[in-house]
């Protein structure tokens, strides 16, 4: 899967000029986003993929937030695959979330 | 219009904090990562609204509104737009935002409260109380709101402590009672329950698989200590 670019179209657009929140939403995203992600990863080591779709599911709000909206797509239909014990995706699913990773670095 | 968050995402509760800052009629009184603490902040406040997310490790906000006697109203988010229906069947439900929530769908949710009228009610939330529970046949009756309320025994699948809590999940409903694992597990028949770990009491023939320290019941991964192991193991019919 081509992976899409994020941006920060809706963290701006909630922002409407208010630079705090904007950076404070973002230091929020860096802090939670790789704790999600060790979890995440976790779950899938000891094959707990009841426990892995959960975490997808709170992951896939964050891939929105960063208006990446085909890896959203897929983080949906992962989260149901998953719940069907379905691993088949982990890697692109991580290549999503080193994607995110990258780009809050950036910013 | 007070209100509260309940959310376990940092980054939700930002969100709707921000969107609640555009709408002057609101305040947020407080906000909470979990269910329970919210429990304990509404036992000695009162709010107008609430918005709460369903989807919350081991205490959804569908269990959350069931606690409540008379939930103030309440704007539900969540990822998740399967559960759509089931939210509104509850009459305290005003509306249902997925996220990520736009200034614009949020302001709609917002402008049907005021649709409803001014709101200011009194909050009750209505743990239940094992202090008048007992056991009569198949059946533990609990006390929920001055009415003895059924729990058909051996539907209960695992029971489980949180604090000033415990969490009954039968196989059709949850119920959230203000007790101790201590005091349940004496109305509890010893051959279908045990204690297998300090936070959990499961119903054994729920069981579904073993795996080493842990005990799969319906979808609940149920840890179990070192110590209550072996009596687990002695109590299954092993081939």
């Amino acid at each position: 899967m081509q992976l899409d670019s994020p941006n920060l179209s809706y963290i701006k657009e909630l922002a409407d000029g208010d630079t705090e929140f904007e950076a404070s939403l973002i230091t929020i995203l860096k802090k939670e986003l790789p704790k999600e992600k060790e979890a995440f990863i976790e779950s899938v080591r000891l094959k707990n993929y009841q426990n892995s779709a959960e975490h997808v599911h709170k992951i896939k709000h964050k891939i929105s937030i960063l208006g990446l909206e085909k890896s959203y797509d897929f983080a949906i239909a992962f989260e149901e695959e998953l719940k069907n014990d379905d691993p088949k995706q982990y890697e692109t699913f991580l290549s999503i979330l080193q994607n995110m990773e990258e780009f809050l670095k950036t910013i | 219009m007070k209100c509260i968050i309940v959310d376990d995402e940092a980054a939700a509760r930002a969100i709707t904090k921000q969107l609640c800052k555009k709408i002057e009629e609101l305040t947020i009184a407080e906000e909470f990562d979990n269910a329970i603490d919210a429990i304990k902040y509404l036992n000695g406040n009162t709010v107008d609204l609430i918005f709460l997310d369903i989807h919350m490790p081991t205490f959804s906000g569908f269990d959350f509104i069931q606690t409540l006697k008379n939930p103030p109203l309440v704007i539900l988010t969540t990822s998740d737009k399967n559960f759509a229906l089931d939210a509104f069947e509850y009459d305290c439900v005003v509306d249902y935002l997925v996220k990520p929530i736009t200034p614009e769908r949020f302001a709609k949710a917002v402008a049907r409260i005021k649709e409803r009228g001014v709101v200011t009610k009194t909050e009750e939330p209505v743990p239940t109380s094992l202090e008048e529970a007992s056991t009569v046949g198949n059946d533990l009756y609990v006390n929920i709101d001055r009415r003895l309320v059924k729990i058909n025994v051996p539907d209960i699948c695992v029971i489980e402590a949180k604090g000033d809590y415990i969490k009954i999940k039968a196989e059709d409903k949850n119920y959230v009672v203000h007790s101790t694992l201590k005091k349940i597990e004496e109305k509890l028949p010893n051959h279908l329950f045990l204690k297998v770990h300090r936070s959990y009491i499961i119903n054994t023939t729920k069981i579904v698989d073993i795996e080493d320290n842990s005990v799969l019941i319906k979808q609940d991964v149920i840890p179990v200590s070192r110590a209550n192991r072996k009596e687990l193991m002695q109590r299954l019919n092993l081939l």
